[in-house]
């Protein structure tokens, strides 16, 4: 089972264009999906790629970002298959996968967006939902990927803080007195 | 660094290194007395601080098994994650946002001020603001608080621009930039704030104050300081006399060490000093220790709080300059007229993009979630933080089954809102909406209350030794060579931020403990 995770959240911050730059793909079964621009591939260690593409369509339909891309989706998806290391967590996955499956009457990814929603939030009591919520509100939000797509900027010590890049730039609200905000030293 | 044996038992020993301990350890050794400073946590620094929510959280949160029970949403939510408090050397001060407010006259004498109020455990301290005001103004010049001793406030950031407006629209007359232990000037050796936005992961460049990189070095450099990093203490030791006399931990190998004491101060945050003292029971103290009055754990307070974020239609960039950048002032005031007993501050502040998926609506999911995640960059921030009422029944307790590494029992947290709380909430959560939608706003999202940063009164301060843990010198009422040294000694929690007041706190009680000693009665 074991494959390379290519993978490297640096690759993937954009060029200024907006497009993703990298590889990143489910190579077990060499699914890729395609991104926006680009094609990237992450290697699974423990879960098959069928419920690897079904978990980032999970991730997706609990915390939809239109505009965000399934490369940010895959990395919950990483972290999932990390979590799957424990064989416990890997069969709850593939278990919540399968009965969504189930659920649609065969392939849960082929139905309707729509659709997708219903069946999936039919279970939302369910662990595999409660493993992929609580994965990605950490794993979606922590990586400078989604950073750049939300306009956080990160870290800021390496640039000198914002003492002089923009920590009272605001034009369009009214400039407090000065004895209310004393000017920098 | 001193090395003081274990069997000496001539020491001071401090449990705990944050803005009680810290402190303490500093001030005793200044005048001289051998101090041994026991830190759960490991030791950081500004070079090992992380510009990073989630790394930081890891490296220095107190992250050990807890469990909750009462009907706060973090029970829920959160439910092994109670506070949000720190295992590290400088505890809390490392985290905290730097807000250094002295708590208000009448705060002092709750009881006397809002009266008897059902189901609240109000009382009055044992001290009023004229006992701790030369210790206020130590405590500011000490930790360089800004608009005290000719500091200057800090400049304000957009986030403080966004509250300021919707503040003097509102009619709101005191809105600035707040009380800081946050350097404006280089001040005492250390640097001035450049604005980094990342107070509450450790400031990387020492511009706010913390024990970790003023009191310790300074109570080190006295040669009277023997520091113990990543030493859990596990339990108090007493004789046939009953005074205490040596502190039982484990080292980071999990070696376990007793170490002799003359005298001991417990500063572990209010969920760790009580679970100690209950942890010590023996056949002499079979309730725990300094527990005669049954209160030990009690009254378990932790300011009433809430979150007001408000989405703009341009960007506003919250997270650029100190977390927690500027105040409103005007709602601490006690007035009934409200509808509730005590008042609350409106500060901002700004949550990274990750802490705000975490803690925006914890176990939301869904479009209407996402909308507002989607709104992060125009988001301004405030925090509201007031007096809540101490309760009885909220409480620092041990787990009947948990038990930690070394075997003790893990504590549990209980807390419900007081309806004083509850209607002080309902009231910050619209005056903070306010605030952003006079601004121009174009939608405010309530906040629930984040794991706890303010732990509070868990073991009172108390004229009766009947009412409380311990006396106005934070000297426990039970055991006279015992002391409370942090947070749990407040008979109330008044509306301010209580760094400030848990610093002058414990200069006050390092001259009380060098007099006792001097005069042999401990």
């Amino acid at each position: 089972m074991q494959q390379t995770v290519v993978f490297s959240r640096r690759k993937f911050l954009k060029t200024g264009t907006g497009v993703l730059v990298g590889s990143l793909a489910f190579s077990l079964g060499s699914v890729s999906t395609p991104a926006v621009g680009d094609t990237w591939k992450l290697s699974l260690e423990s879960l098959d790629s069928d419920t690897g593409k079904a978990l980032l369509k999970v991730a997706r339909h609990i915390f939809p970002h239109d505009t965000l891309d399934d490369a940010v989706y895959a990395l919950v998806v990483k972290d999932l298959d990390g979590a799957a290391a424990d064989a416990a967590v890997a069969g709850m996955l593939s278990d919540g996968v399968a009965q969504l499956n189930d659920d649609a009457g065969g392939n849960w990814l082929e139905a309707s967006d729509e659709d997708q929603l219903k069946l999936l939030t039919a279970r939302a009591d369910g662990p595999m939902f409660g493993k992929v919520k609580g994965t990605a509100v950490v794993s979606l939000y922590n990586n400078e990927m989604a950073w750049e797509h939300f306009g956080y900027e990160g870290a800021s010590f390496d640039k000198g803080g914002y003492i002089n890049r923009g920590f009272q730039d605001l034009e369009w609200l009214p400039q407090p007195s000065e004895s209310a905000s004393p000017p920098k030293a | 660094m001193a090395t003081i044996d274990l069997n000496d038992d001539s020491a001071v020993v401090v449990i705990g290194s944050g803005a009680g301990g810290g402190t303490l350890a500093n001030e005793l050794c200044q005048k001289g007395i051998k101090t041994v400073l026991l830190e759960a946590g490991s030791m950081e620094s500004t070079e090992s601080f992380v510009n990073d929510e989630w790394a930081a959280f890891g490296q220095l949160s107190w992250l050990d098994m807890r469990t909750t029970s009462g009907d706060w949403r973090v029970a829920k939510d959160f439910p092994n994650l109670p506070a949000w408090i720190c295992k590290t050397v400088g505890g809390s001060t490392t985290h905290w946002a730097g807000a250094s407010l002295r708590i208000q006259e009448h705060e002092f004498k709750a009881l006397t001020t809002y009266g008897e109020i059902e189901g609240a455990t109000l009382m009055d301290w044992p001290i009023g603001l004229s006992d701790l005001e030369p210790y206020y103004a130590k405590a500011e010049d000490k930790m360089g608080v800004t608009r005290t001793n000719g500091i200057p406030g800090l400049p304000g950031n957009n986030n403080f621009m966004a509250m300021y407006a919707g503040a003097t629209k509102l009619g709101y007359e005191n809105c600035h930039t707040g009380n800081m232990a946050i350097n404006s000037r280089p001040r005492n050796g250390r640097t001035s704030c450049q604005q980094l936005g990342f107070c509450f992961q450790g400031c990387k460049m020492g511009a706010k104050w913390s024990t970790l990189y003023t009191e310790i070095p300074d109570a080190d450099a006295t040669g009277n300081l023997d520091l113990r990093a990543g030493a859990q203490v596990l339990q108090l030791q007493h004789g046939d006399d009953g005074k205490v006399n040596g502190v039982l931990y484990a080292d980071k190998d999990g070696n376990q060490s007793l170490q002799k004491a003359r005298v001991v101060c417990v500063a572990g945050n209010s969920i760790e000093t009580p679970r100690l003292l209950l942890n010590s029971a023996s056949s002499m103290y079979s309730d725990g220790m300094a527990n005669s009055s049954g209160q030990v754990g009690k009254n378990y307070m932790r300011h009433m709080t809430g979150s007001v974020y408000a989405a703009f239609d341009k960007p506003v960039r919250m997270w650029r300059g100190t977390t927690m950048a500027g105040i409103i002032t005007d709602e601490s005031k006690h007035d009934t007229s409200r509808g509730f007993a005590g008042g609350y501050e409106m500060e901002t502040l700004s949550l990274g993009l990750p802490f705000m998926a975490a803690f925006l609506d914890p176990g939301a999911w869904g479009r209407d979630f996402t909308r507002k995640m989607d709104e992060y960059q125009n988001m301004a921030g405030m925090w509201l933080v007031g007096e809540d009422m101490p309760q009885e029944s909220n409480a620092i307790t041990l787990h009947e089954s948990e038990k930690d590494a070394f075997g003790m029992p893990v504590p549990n947290v209980e807390f419900s809102d007081h309806p004083n709380d509850i209607a002080m909430r309902e009231h910050a959560f619209t005056q903070g909406s306010e605030v952003y939608m006079a601004a121009g706003a174009k939608e405010a999202y309530r906040v629930p209350p984040y794991p706890s940063t303010h732990n509070l009164g868990t073991c009172r301060m108390s004229e009766k030794a009947a009412d409380g843990v311990c006396n106005k010198w934070g000297q426990t009422h039970d055991i006279a060579n015992l002391f409370i040294s942090d947070g749990s000694q407040f008979t109330t929690g008044a509306a301010e931020n209580p760094t400030l007041t848990i610093v002058s706190l414990a200069i006050r009680q390092a001259d009380q403990i060098a007099k006792l000693m001097t005069e042999k009665s401990i």
